[in-house]
Formats: C-alpha cells, sequence, structure tokens
C-alpha cells in the first residue's frame, strides 16, 4: 500500500505556548488548517517546514521518508509565504528560478523552466518585472510558481489569500484552486478565513489552543459544527446538551428544552445546532407548541446581508436573522425582552 | 524657530564648517598646479589612494564574513569577540600601531617566525601601511554591516532555504544583495578612515617616501618645512573625501 503523502505529528514547545496536532494527507489532498489568530497554525506550517525545530514525540514522514531530522533546505517542501516574501533584488522569471538553481540546473535551464512555471500561472508577460512592480495577486501567482517549480512533494501555504483585496481574492482563490488540484503532491494551507478553507481543501482540521478539535470534510464541519469557534465561522448557533427522549435539554440548570431533529436517534450529551434564519422572534409568548419557546433579551442588532442579524442574550444566547419590516414591527433595541423560538424541523442534533 | 536648538546647531556647524574654509581661502590658488605635479605629492597621492582601496577591500572580505558570524550565529563569548571588534575604535591609533609592531614586527609574536622561515619582514613596507589601516578601518565596516544584518528580514533567508539554498547560497544570493547599502556605506566609512590614517601608520610603517608616506604623513610633514605645501596637501584630501563621499551620498543616505 502506498504510504501517505504526509503523515505528521507536529509537537512545538515555546515557552507556555504548546501546540500538538496530528495533520496526514493523501496524494493530491489539499488540507486546511483553519484556526482562530494565535491558535498555532502558522507555527504548525514552520514545523513541517523545519523553521521550527520539532520536540519530542514529534513525527515527519513525507511519502513514507522520514524529515524530521533534515534540514530546511534538504526537505522537498515548498512554502507560499503570507507576504509571499519575493526576493526584491531578482526579478519575477529569477525568482522561480532560484529553486531550479539550487537543485544545480545550469542558469540557462533554469530559467526556461522558470518561464515555463509563469506561463503556467499566467505571468509569461511579467517575467523580467522586479517583485515591487507586481500587484498583490500578481506575487501571490509568482510565490506559488516559485514554490512549485522546486519540485516540492509537500506544498504549504501561509494564509495564502489574507494580503489581497476582496476582489482579488475572488479570481486568485479560483486560480489557486486550480494549481492545487494539478500538484500531485498534498497540500497544507493555514487560514482563518473558513471560505478560503471551504473552496480550496477537501478536508479542514480545526486547530484551537494548540490542539485539533474538530477535522472532516468541508461540508460535514460546516453542518456540525463542534465548538463555539466553528459555529461561530460556519454561522450557526451550536449549544451543547443532555437527550433524552427526543428532547434535548441546553443551557444547564435554568435551560431550555428544545425538540431536536437529528439523522438518527440519539441520547446522551449531543450538540444540537440551528441556523440564526432558523430563528423567530415575537413580542409576546406564541401559543401552540410549548417547547422550542424560550424568552430572550436583546443585546444588539446589525446589518446581514439583506438581513438584521439580532444577538439575543438570555438562558439561551443565540443569533437570529430577521427581515427590516420584521424589525420595525418588532420595535427592537438594545434590553428589549421578547420571546424566540425554533421549529424542530429546522435544529440538528447530533452526538457530542 | 525655537532659539535654545537653533542657536547650538549654527555654533555646531561653524565649528565644522570654518576650519574647511579656512582651508580653502589660504590655499596657494596660482601655485597650486604647479605643486600638485611635484613628483612627492603624486607619489603621495597614489600610495594615498592604492593602499586605502586595499585596505578596504581587505576589510571587505573578512569584515563582511566577520559580521555575518556575530550578526546571525550564537555562540559563547559572542558578546566579548564583539567588544574586541570595537577596540580599535576607541583606541589611539599609535597605540594600534604599536601593537601591530609587538605581533608583526621582526622580533614580534608573529613577525619573528614569517623572518625565519620566509625572509619576510613588514614593518616599514607599504603592506604595514595597508595593514595599519585595515587594523583601525575595518571596524567601522563590521559595525555597519552587522547593523543591516540584524535590521535584514530573516524572512527572507528562509524562504531561500524552503527552496532548497544551503546557508552560503542563501548568504551569497539573498543575504548579501538585501545588505547591499548596508556594506557599501560600511566600505565608504572604512575607505575615508583609511585614507585618514596616521598614527598606527607613522608608527608601524614608518614615514619613508614612496613607500610608507602617505598624505597624511606628507601634511604632517610639510607642515614642518613648507606650511603652504601642507595646505595645497590638505585641499587635495580634501576634494577627494568629499567627491567620494558625494558620489556614494545617496546609497550612503539610504543605507543608514
Amino acid at each position: 500500500m502506498r504510504p501517505p503523502a504526509l503523515d505528521a505529528r507536529l509537537v512545538v514547545r515555546r515557552g507556555a505556548f504548546a501546540l500538538d496536532i496530528a495533520v496526514t494527507a493523501a496524494p493530491g489532498e489539499v488540507v486546511a488548517l483553519l484556526g482562530p489568530n494565535g491558535a498555532g497554525k502558522t507555527t504548525a506550517l514552520r514545523a513541517l517546514a523545519g523553521l521550527e525545530p520539532l520536540a519530542d514525540g514529534g513525527r515527519l514522514l513525507v511519502d513514507g521518508a522520514d524529515l524530521s531530522r533534515h534540514a530546511v533546505e534538504r526537505r522537498p517542501i515548498g512554502v507560499v509565504f503570507q507576504d509571499y516574501l519575493l526576493f526584491a533584488h531578482l526579478s519575477a522569471l529569477d525568482n522561480v528560478a532560484f529553486g531550479p538553481r539550487c537543485r544545480g540546473v545550469s542558469k540557462h535551464a533554469a530559467r526556461r523552466e522558470a518561464a515555463g512555471w509563469l506561463e503556467r500561472v499566467g505571468l509569461a508577460e511579467l517575467a523580467e518585472a522586479r517583485p515591487r512592480r507586481l500587484s498583490g495577486g500578481q506575487a501571490q501567482r509568482v510565490a506559488l510558481a516559485r514554490a512549485l517549480a522546486a519540485r516540492p512533494r509537500l506544498l504549504l501555504l501561509d494564509e495564502p489569500l489574507a494580503a489581497l483585496d476582496a476582489h482579488t481574492r475572488l479570481t486568485v482563490r479560483a486560480e489557486l484552486r486550480r494549481h492545487l488540484a494539478a500538484f500531485d503532491g498534498a497540500a497544507v494551507l493555514v487560514t482563518h478565513d473558513p471560505l478560503d478553507a471551504m473552496v480550496l481543501a477537501d478536508r479542514l482540521v480545526v486547530v484551537e489552543d494548540g490542539a485539533v478539535v474538530q477535522e472532516g470534510a468541508p461540508a460535514e464541519v460546516a453542518r456540525r459544527p463542534r465548538t463555539d469557534y466553528v459555529a461561530r465561522l460556519v454561522g450557526l448557533n451550536l449549544y451543547r446538551g443532555t437527550a433524552a427522549g427526543g428532547t434535548v435539554r441546553v443551557g444547564g440548570a435554568g435551560g431550555v428544552a428544545l425538540a431536536a431533529a437529528g439523522e438518527e436517534p440519539v441520547t446522551g450529551e449531543v450538540f444540537v445546532a440551528f441556523s440564526p434564519g432558523a430563528v423567530a422572534l415575537f413580542r409576546s409568548r406564541p401559543d401552540g407548541s410549548p417547547r422550542n419557546v424560550w424568552p430572550a433579551v436583546v443585546s444588539g442588532f446589525e446589518r446581514h446581508g439583506d438581513l438584521v442579524r439580532v444577538h439575543l442574550d438570555g438562558a439561551l444566547p443565540a443569533m437570529a436573522d430577521i427581515t427590516a419590516p420584521a424589525l420595525a414591527d418588532l420595535d427592537l433595541e438594545p434590553g428589549r425582552r421578547l420571546w424566540a423560538s425554533v421549529k424542530a424541523a429546522e435544529t440538528r442534533a447530533y452526538p457530542a | 524657530m525655537p532659539w535654545p536648538l537653533l542657536v547650538p546647531a549654527v555654533v555646531g556647524l561653524a565649528f565644522l564648517v570654518l576650519p574647511l574654509l579656512g582651508l580653502l581661502l589660504r590655499a596657494p590658488w596660482s601655485t597650486l598646479g604647479t605643486r600638485l605635479v611635484q613628483g612627492e605629492v603624486l607619489e603621495a597621492l597614489r600610495l594615498s589612494l592604492v593602499s586605502a582601496t586595499a585596505a578596504t577591500a581587505l576589510s571587505v572580505v573578512f569584515g563582511v564574513p566577520l559580521a555575518w558570524l556575530l550578526a546571525r550565529t550564537e555562540f559563547p563569548g559572542r558578546a566579548v569577540v564583539r567588544a574586541l571588534v570595537t577596540v580599535p575604535l576607541v583606541l589611539p591609533p599609535v597605540v594600534g600601531g604599536v601593537a601591530l609592531l609587538l605581533v608583526l614586527g621582526r622580533r614580534g609574536l608573529i613577525g619573528a617566525q614569517l623572518d625565519a622561515w620566509f625572509g619576510v619582514t613588514i614593518p616599514f613596507t607599504s603592506v604595514a601601511v595597508v595593514l595599519a589601516q585595515v587594523f583601525v578601518a575595518m571596524p567601522f565596516l563590521v559595525i555597519s554591516v552587522e547593523g543591516a544584518l540584524r535590521g535584514a528580514d530573516r524572512r527572507y533567508e528562509e524562504a531561500a532555504a524552503t527552496l532548497g539554498a544551503g546557508r552560503v547560497t542563501v548568504f551569497r544570493r539573498v543575504t548579501l544583495p538585501m545588505v547591499l547599502p548596508g556594506v557599501v556605506a560600511g566600505a565608504v566609512l572604512c575607505w575615508a578612515r583609511a585614507l585618514g590614517e596616521f598614527g598606527a601608520t607613522i608608527t608601524f610603517a614608518g614615514n619613508f617616501p614612496g613607500t610608507t608616506r602617505t598624505m597624511p604623513l606628507a601634511v604632517y610633514l610639510a607642515m614642518e618645512s613648507d606650511p603652504q605645501a601642507a595646505i595645497v596637501l590638505s585641499v587635495v584630501l580634501l576634494a577627494v573625501s568629499v567627491a567620494v563621499l558625494a558620489g556614494l551620498r545617496e546609497r550612503w543616505v539610504g543605507a543608514v
């Protein structure tokens, strides 16, 4: 059987901060490390590249070969850095030719190879340009070409789109996706943007405080968040509670009983998630089903696309999306008391 | 304008400029041409330019790696090494000359061996002039380059390493181009210091026309016998210094 393209356990200790995460990837697979600032994502990437030493218990196998003791320059690992770090004194072409030159290829052959890579990322006409003349999107593509020209078996990308403006991001993201699909080694990218992660990656690894808190296919992570951070990223209300007989008690003592729909019957410790759009708000307690209704206090609201996102405090802190007319009808202001409800069919319960 | 700052600033400027002005006002401009082409002046000028340039070249060859060692590596006693490198900056040059004589003189620690094994004697030769200049001037280059190395963004070196470059390649193809302005600035300072070197030179190399009598030595000697000649030599040194400084000003200012 073929070994995984990447099989790593990244253990790094630095003062009070400790990172300990396992990352694996199949050939051609794109794994995104997703997490808040300071979670240790970039440290993990640096550890993979060899720029940060692995502590005891660390492991790094690429295509089955142990690289954990190899110096940075001896690892077949390419990196696209966050601010690209193109060499200012070299042209775009010579930046890309840097890797082949280090491999011992002659200057002429290295440049020809580099020209091929620039062509592939659509920058053939900017070969002679110095990095300072390139736009953000162009610099990103040169950085990608430079990393790929070194013929890595593992490609690392640190916040590859963070430095770009919203418009450029859109096109560069689509191109990057194409180039990553064409790359036959494994790729690990670090991002704090869930959209980048969902679009670019085959699998998400969510890192918080130096540990993996959730991992899986993007759709799975988006549907079934397991931490508040992930829930916020994908825009869901998330609660942990105890399920029994089709009802989930959330919010501890004084909490709320929710009738929740699970894809399979659930009991014991569970998560319940529902979208802010599924929450309805009322000025007085609605009639009908006594369940899934709870008193709430408005703590604030903000525009959210075409809708208004209302933040609710109380027994069950939640976000609710309502229309602008509804906002006027409800006469909302911070501190207003009202009733919130959610249909059982719009909730999802899954084992914790 | 706040006069507590302006007045001392103007006094300071005047103090720096007036002596140079005096030099230009008292220069025997009518006979300048004929005096300049006298053999001894040209000889001293040529020796000064050649030796200062050679000293700068040696300082770059040895000083840049030394600066790299101080800025980029950790080793026990590094603080002590850095302090030692800067000693020639504060040491009176004459003392430096004496020290060089003690090491490289005919009876010196190394000089005796050189004499015994190779029949080579360094003191009182043009080589001694260059060595004296290297001794006093190289620290300027090391300090300047070390500062540039510390200021350089090391992530570019990391990027080069991930592309497969070993440490020497990283240094040659990434680090050096990045700190080039600092190297140039250091080399200019070094060259200027070497050009003006007097104390260590006269102690270690002596004062022989054609071989060790550089411009500063010639100026000093002329002051005793022919003050007019001393002024001419001084004006020449001034002109050469200003020309070099002006030529490299752009990079010099941009670097530091």
